[in-house]
Parts: C-alpha cells; sequence; structure tokens
C-alpha cells in the first residue's frame, strides 16, 4: 500500500476541499499512516468468494409517486445561507484567474 | 409530588393521566434542575424558549377530554443530531454553529405529535464521531457518577441528561454504539432500533447504511413507551423499513410480569467478551450470567470469529461514508462560511470554510474516508471492509440459529478520565469494538446497567442483541432482567446516581 507521506495527505485534502494547514498535514500523515495499518488487516478475510455487503438488510428500490409534496419555499431554502440575492445562494467566483 | 425528576416516565405519564401532577409541573421541575445542574454537567447545547408552551398546550388538551398518546406532556432532550425548527442544530459542529433548520426530523414531528415536550438539544461528539463526547466543537460533557470522566459517545449529552435527571428521557443516534455505550457509562438504558426501525429523515447523517436513532431512558420500560412513539415507517427515508412493528411497551410488560427467563436461550459472544474486559466488568458480566441460569435461561457460548476484523471495517466503511455526507458543508447552503483574502474562488472559500469549521477528528476521517475511496484503493479498502461485513452478518445468522439473543458487555470498560483517549484515535476507537458489530449487520442492541464496578464504583452495562425485525425481543428479556438485578440489588443502577454538587 502507499505510503501515508506529507504529498498525499495534501493530495486527498484537496480532494475533500479541506484546506489543511502544514502543522495539520504532518501532524495527520503520521496519525494516517498508523491508522491505515490498523485497517489493513480487513483485507486478510475478505477473499474472492465473499460477496460485499452495502447495506444491512436486503431493500428494493423504493419509488413514489410523481407528484409535488412537501417543498421548502425559496425563502426557507435560502434562510441559513451565508449569503443570497433574494431567489439565489451567492458565492464568489467560480474559476480563478488561472482557469 | 416531591421529587418530580425522579420519576420514570412511565409513573409520571399515570400521574399526568390521573391528574395528580400536570405537565407544566413536570417540566418546570426540569428546568429547573437543568438550571441547577448544567453548569456542572454540561448536557445541553441549546434550550427551547417555548418547552412550558408545549407543557400547556399537553395540559389543556388533557383538560379538554382530548385522546392522548401514552407519553403525552413528558419532557424530553434531543440529541443535536436531529433537525428542530425552534433549536439551533449544530450536530456539535462550529461549522453549523447557529443553525435554524427549516423543517423538523420526523422523529421530532413524531415527538410533538405526542404531546411530549422538548425541553433542548444535548451535546453530543462533533458529527458523532466520537466515543466521549469531548470531540464537541462546543464544550465537554461531564459524567454525572464523577465529573472527571467522560459520559461516552457520541450521545453523552443524552445520556448524562437523562442519569442527572435533567430529562426523563432523550433521543440519541447509534451508528458505531452512540446511544449504548454512553447508556453503560452513565448506567442508563439506551437501544439502537433495527437498521430502518425509526426514521432517519432529518437526522444530519454521518455514515448512511449505520446510522439508527433510538431512545434513552433510565428504564426498560421508558425506552419501550419512547420507542413506540419514534418508530415506524416514515416515506421520506427510503431505506425505512414499511412492515408492521409490535407494541415494544406490550413486550417490556409481559417480560416485567414473567416470573422466570425459562426457555430464554442466551448466548455469550466469545469474542466479544474476552481479552480486553476490564475485571471490574468481567465481575459483573459473570455474576449476570450466572443470575439468567439460576433464572432458568440456558446460556451457552457462541462464536462471531469475524468481530475481530469489525473495528477495521468499520473505520473504513464510516469515514468513506462520511467523507461522502459531509460534503454537503460547502458554505454554500448554510452553516459557516470563511472567505479567504485576495480573490478566492468558490473552492478555495469552501477549503478555508471546512479547514476552520471542521475539527480534528472529523477531518482526521474525512481523509481516512477520501483515501478509502479513492481510484486504486477502494477494493482494497471500501470493498473488502464490505466483505468484513457480509461475514459478519452471517457470524450472527448461524449464532441466532442457536439462541433468542446474545449478550456481551457493552463496552470493555467502565468510563475512562476525561482526555485519557483524546491523542491517541486507535485507542479511542478500540473502545468500540463490542457495539460496532451490530450496527454493521443491522441487527438492534440495547445496553442495561447491570451493577457498579467493584474497581471504582461506576455503572457497567450489558448489551442484548436480537435478529433483525426481533426489537420487541429486546424489550422483553431486558424488562426481565431489569427485574432481576432490582430484586437482587434493591435498586436500580440509576437509583444511585450520586447528587451533582
Amino acid at each position: 500500500m502507499s505510503e501515508m507521506t506529507p504529498d498525499s495527505v495534501r493530495h486527498l485534502a484537496s480532494l475533500a476541499r479541506i484546506a489543511l494547514s502544514e502543522e495539520e498535514i504532518s501532524r495527520l500523515s503520521g496519525e494516517l499512516a498508523a491508522i491505515v495499518q490498523a485497517v489493513e488487516s480487513v483485507q486478510k478475510v475478505a477473499t474472492d468468494d465473499v460477496p460485499p455487503t452495502s447495506h444491512p438488510l436486503a431493500l428494493g428500490n423504493v419509488f413514489r409517486d410523481d407528484v409535488v409534496g412537501d417543498t421548502l419555499t425559496t425563502e426557507e431554502a435560502l434562510a441559513g445561507a451565508p449569503d443570497h440575492d433574494g431567489s439565489r445562494f451567492r458565492v464568489s467566483a467560480i474559476l480563478g484567474e488561472e482557469q | 409530588m416531591s421529587d418530580l425528576i425522579s420519576m420514570t416516565a412511565s409513573d409520571a405519564a399515570q400521574a399526568l393521566a390521573q391528574g395528580s401532577i400536570s405537565s407544566v409541573e413536570l417540566t418546570q421541575a426540569h428546568l429547573d434542575r437543568i438550571d441547577a445542574t448544567d453548569a456542572a454537567v454540561g448536557s445541553f447545547l441549546a434550550r427551547s424558549t417555548n418547552a412550558l408552551e408545549a407543557a400547556k398546550r399537553s395540559d389543556k388538551a388533557r383538560h379538554a377530554g382530548e385522546n392522548l398518546s401514552a407519553l403525552a406532556g413528558i419532557p424530553i432532550a434531543i440529541k443535536d443530531v436531529l433537525c428542530t425548527t425552534d433549536m439551533v442544530t449544530t450536530a456539535g459542529s462550529r461549522i453549523l454553529e447557529g443553525w435554524l433548520p427549516p423543517y423538523d426530523a420526523t422523529v421530532v414531528t413524531k415527538l410533538r405529535a405526542a404531546g411530549m415536550v422538548p425541553l433542548g438539544k444535548t451535546n453530543m461528539d462533533e458529527f458523532a464521531m466520537g466515543s466521549s463526547t469531548e470531540h464537541s466543537g462546543y464544550h465537554v460533557t461531564k459524567n454525572p457518577w464523577d465529573l472527571s470522566v467522560a459520559p461516552g459517545g457520541s450521545g453523552g449529552g443524552s445520556a448524562a441528561a437523562v442519569a442527572a435527571k435533567q430529562a426523563p428521557l432523550a433521543i440519541g443516534s447509534d451508528t458505531g454504539g452512540s446511544i449504548r455505550q454512553p447508556a453503560a457509562f452513565t448506567g442508563t438504558v439506551g437501544v439502537k432500533p433495527t437498521y430502518g426501525a425509526v426514521s432517519r429523515y432529518g437526522v444530519i447523517a454521518l455514515a448512511s447504511s449505520l446510522d439508527q436513532v433510538g431512545p434513552v431512558s433510565r428504564t426498560v420500560k421508558d425506552a419501550a413507551l419512547l420507542h413506540d412513539v419514534i418508530g415506524g415507517h416514515d416515506p421520506h427515508d427510503s431505506t425505512s423499513i414499511a412492515t408492521p412493528w409490535p407494541s415494544m411497551s406490550a413486550a417490556a410488560d409481559a417480560g416485567a410480569q414473567a416470573e422466570s427467563l425459562a426457555g430464554v436461550r442466551v448466548g455469550v459472544v466469545r469474542e466479544l467478551a474476552g481479552e480486553g474486559v476490564h475485571a471490574g466488568v468481567r465481575q459483573r458480566f459473570e455474576e449476570t450470567l450466572a443470575l439468567l441460569s439460576d433464572q432458568g435461561a440456558e446460556v451457552v457460548e457462541v462464536s462471531a470469529p469475524h468481530c475481530e476484523h469489525a473495528v477495521a471495517a468499520y473505520y473504513l466503511i464510516l469515514p468513506a461514508e462520511a467523507s461522502s455526507n459531509l460534503a454537503r458543508f460547502d458554505s454554500v447552503r448554510f452553516g459557516l462560511r470563511v472567505t479567504p483574502s485576495g480573490a478566492p474562488t468558490v473552492e478555495d472559500v469552501m477549503s478555508a470554510t471546512r479547514d476552520a469549521g471542521f475539527g480534528d477528528e472529523v477531518k482526521r476521517r474525512i481523509i481516512l474516508g477520501t483515501y478509502a475511496l479513492s481510484a486504486g484503493y477502494y477494493d482494497a479498502y471500501y470493498g473488502s471492509a464490505q466483505k468484513v461485513r457480509t461475514l459478519i452478518q452471517r457470524d450472527f445468522a448461524v449464532a441466532f440459529e442457536k439462541v433468542d439473543v446474545v449478550v456481551s458487555p457493552t463496552a470493555p470498560t467502565t468510563a475512562f478520565p476525561l482526555g485519557a483517549k483524546m491523542d491517541d484515535p486507535l485507542a479511542m476507537w478500540a473502545g468500540d469494538v463490542t457495539t460496532i458489530p451490530g450496527n454493521l449487520a443491522g441487527i438492534p442492541g440495547m445496553s442495561l446497567p447491570m451493577g457498579l464496578s467493584p474497581d471504582n464504583g461506576l455503572p457497567v452495562g450489558i448489551q442484548l442483541m436480537a435478529p433483525a425485525y426481533q426489537d420487541a425481543r429486546l424489550y422483553k428479556i431486558g424488562a426481565t432482567m431489569e427485574r432481576l438485578f432490582f430484586e437482587r440489588d434493591g435498586y436500580l443502577v440509576s437509583q444511585r446516581v450520586p447528587e451533582v454538587a
């Protein structure tokens, strides 16, 4: 398995959209190396003949009638937003200068 | 009625029905209790400002002769992971500080419809990631039995509130033991129902294939009464079970009245009751097994060999699902927004917000989950963990061919000192070994106090687990065991909690 290096933690943090500080990256790379080693044992018993379980109880797909149900009003949906213009969420630029 | 806060919910409901107390009196007594004790215990993150209004409505409905539910007028504390329109909901995280949800969780809707009186929101490890409530983004909750030890987690606030008589009942959520382990640590009763038995709609998701909401109480009967209120199918939750359920409270009554445990087959899970269990816990557990045998139960040893890998599988599945669920905290629709200087893009804002708003344990698990789901590692980690889940389910299926319930200590230890495991995530996680298998298998589990440890006088819990859908069996057998403990000791563990200074 790959080493849990500061570079790999930095990469994972960027995938997860968390701007970790260098101090956090250094601490996490040590902790995660130990954790990954501890959880690797699952591979010992997970042989090819065992099917995976994604869900504890067997359930089929669930459908509902295609009718309008209880939905939030625009006002309710925007009520907790950090910023909005009255009808839409407002965010900063999607693309940076280099993009 | 001199001691309103010591009453069980069941007794209080009876007194309300007889008119000897009012919901306003009962609610006021608990509000006063919270005022007097919560500076020391720290169970609550938010307090309701309209509890007395709800109590008045309940009293009025009763005077009007309306047909009321069994728990009408009874106060309740709610874990902060459930959305409430009238109380700030944070899941213990700074990223949701001050957030008022635009809708109630289905469970909360059911509590209100039953005429119950929400008192406040209880403290928890951030997004339910933790086993001590020390990972709350706000404050540490203390164990009412000893203010220097942890109340367990993640639902330490709900368990502490019920143990400290700040509320007769509380709602918890259990992803890997977050109802049962705090119950064991605080001398209370906690139940994780069958996966899908209680709606998850409006419950801030940790790991969607594991999360389950359930009752926290001081007696088995009280937990059963609450289970009957919150359980049942919810079309808003597509994993909610549509089949009808028997009355849990009737099951608890039947169990309390049962003369003995004759005919009950009890399996002791060898792998969950072996090494790692502390001496005082082991002693109480063995005494309990002897008591069960004396009372007619057939106690046999069963094996669940793959439980050895349960913690490892859990700490791949949970972070993987959590890393996906927590993507919704994106600084756009709700919660915190931190804008870095310069000309940041939305992605820069999102990343800065998530670094500022999430605590260390949450970041650790998101990064781990992101790794487990990464291309090239998915099969080795997440895929393998899902196979272990199959193996653990098979272990339980084999055990339940031979026995009605399986038992183990709820936790290998009694409550540990605050701070003892904060620098060692693996040590914190290892304590979940007894409760995690039940979540992976989706089966119901109950923690019931079985005495006080001879080592330190702290409560010790026994865990009962039953096959999926057989939640009523836990209440029936649990109620018999509770009565046997009471007859043996002359008290319930929860009645021995020291007075909070």
